[in-house]
């Protein structure tokens, strides 16, 4: 390795460092900025809450054990429903893409349903499936199965056509294209979408 | 030399809810094993379509094709290499679908990588290269299944000058090495006379083969030779004359 490789690699290492500094910094300086927000009244601290008072409560329901329960149940709900969410709309997609016909008769539909308030359906989900563990997950499955349908569609159609004539041109089969080449040039939207979704669930929980 | 592709009295037409196309009318042309022949044309008149038919993309509407089982290698306008897969993977794609990858033919494919200049990036991304070192890439790829005839559509036509220069002199050399023919569309004449043998020129569209030069320059051993040559700009003219460049 040469010196200049040496010193940009320190210099690569160095800014992350001092990232990673000012993030922490970043949040210490809120929490306080809160805190202190509360303790002079300039908030209210019923609704707004401060950051004692969250430890407070925090340390409480650890005391009476039920804080890991309750940090479990959200978090089970949320992978669940979300990794559920989005490997259906995965396949889905699949499937609209290779049946080109299903794409064009359902599409009008998905538009729609992906223009509805998801949460305003909550109630209606409620009255379905009763407040349990159940409705919560099928309405964070609803909302990012829609999600994840409509933008991993969305980029397996926009995938370089030149591609695919390559791809063609090797006489691959239709399975073929669909593995080497959507999946993986998609690869990146389907991240986005996980990600989207699991903010998204978290909001749907 | 004998033929290896015979194509009689192609025609093809597009079909769209607006309109029909007439892309390619009465075309027909013999290339021989080892011949390089440039097809050149107005923009728009099908040269492409063309290509597209003799690799099974498109079906052509009337007319006969003769192929002495040969095998196709079409090398598509821009280089499509995908950028997930390393340089060696992306030239291993052809035999991947065709579920043909050896070892044997690996090694081949890895000898074609080294001896072409691109030995130290088997395993580095095609973003890491230079756009005359993609089209290397591309090349390769297409070579991979060992087709006899190769299908180049504008090829180079995304390069600067300077590149182009020596892409051309690079696939030539490859080209004559592996002893493939070539059937290469092209806008660019002095690309045509200075790599193939015969320039076929092509109408507007629909296109008709409109004039066929049939180049012979003394001194013909590589592109750039072929272009300091002295017939070169004898045919570079005639050949201006016979396209129909639209005003
Ligand atoms: N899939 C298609 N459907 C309908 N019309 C098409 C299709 N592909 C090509 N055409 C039409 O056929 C004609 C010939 O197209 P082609 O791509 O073969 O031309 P070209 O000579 O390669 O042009 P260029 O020099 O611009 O690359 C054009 O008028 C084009 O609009
Ligand atoms: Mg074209």
């Amino acid at each position: 390795m040469s010196p200049e490789q040496k010193k940009y690699l320190k210099t690569i290492k160095k800014k992350k460092v001092l990232i990673l500094f000012l993030q922490v910094f970043l949040l210490v300086f809120l929490l306080g900025l809160w805190q202190i927000a509360a303790d002079l009244d300039l908030i209210n601290t019923f609704i707004f809450s401060s950051p004692s008072r969250v430890m407070k409560t925090i340390i409480s329901l650890y005391q009476d054990g039920s804080l890991f329960h309750h940090l479990w149940v959200t978090f089970y709900e949320t992978v669940f429903s979300f990794l559920l969410g989005t490997f259906l709309g995965i396949f889905i997609a699949t499937i609209l893409w290779w049946f080109r016909l299903l794409a064009k008769v359902l599409e009008p539909y998905f538009t729609v349903l992906n223009s509805l308030p998801k949460v305003a359906l909550g109630p209606i989900i409620l009255i379905w499936f009763g407040a349990s563990i159940h409705s919560i997950i099928f309405m964070a499955m609803l909302i990012s199965v829609v999600v994840a349908i409509l933008n991993i569609y969305q980029g397996f159609q926009s995938v370089d056509s030149e591609k695919i004539k390559l791809m063609r041109s090797f006489h691959a089969k239709k399975w073929q294209i669909c593995m080497y080449l959507i999946f993986p040039s998609n690869r990146e939207n389907i991240m986005a979408t996980l990600k989207l979704n699991i903010s998204m669930c978290l909001i749907g929980v | 030399m004998n033929e290896i592709l015979k194509i009689n009295h192609l025609t093809k037409t597009y079909h769209t809810l607006e309109k029909e196309t007439v892309a390619v009318e009465d075309f027909s042309m013999d290339l021989k094993e080892g011949e390089f022949i440039a097809i050149v044309g107005p923009s728009g008149c099908g040269k492409s379509t063309i290509l597209s038919i003799l690799s099974g993309l498109e079906e052509k509407t009337s007319g006969d094709i003769f192929f002495k089982d040969q095998q196709i290698g079409y090398m598509l306008q821009s280089d499509a290499l995908f950028d997930w897969l390393t340089i060696l993977e992306n030239c291993l794609l052809g035999l991947k679908i065709r579920g043909e990858i050896t070892e044997e033919k690996k090694n081949y494919v890895i000898s074609l990588l080294k001896k072409y200049g691109l030995g130290e990036f088997l395993d580095s991304y095609p973003s890491h290269l230079s756009g005359g070192m993609r089209q290397r890439v591309a090349l390769i790829r297409t070579l991979s299944t060992k087709p006899d005839i190769l299908l180049m559509d504008e090829p180079f036509s995304a390069l600067d000058y300077q590149s182009r220069l020596a892409i051309s002199e690079d696939v030539y050399k490859i080209l004559k090495e592996e002893k493939k023919s070539l059937i290469m569309v092209t806008h660019d004449i002095a690309e045509a006379i200075s790599i193939c043998s015969k320039v076929i020129v092509l109408s507007s569209r629909p296109c008709k083969v409109k004039k066929v030069f049939s180049i012979h320059l003394t001194d013909g051993s590589t592109p750039i030779l072929n272009r300091k040559t002295i017939e070169f700009p004898i045919y570079y003219d005639q050949i201006w004359k016979e396209i129909d460049y639209e005003s």
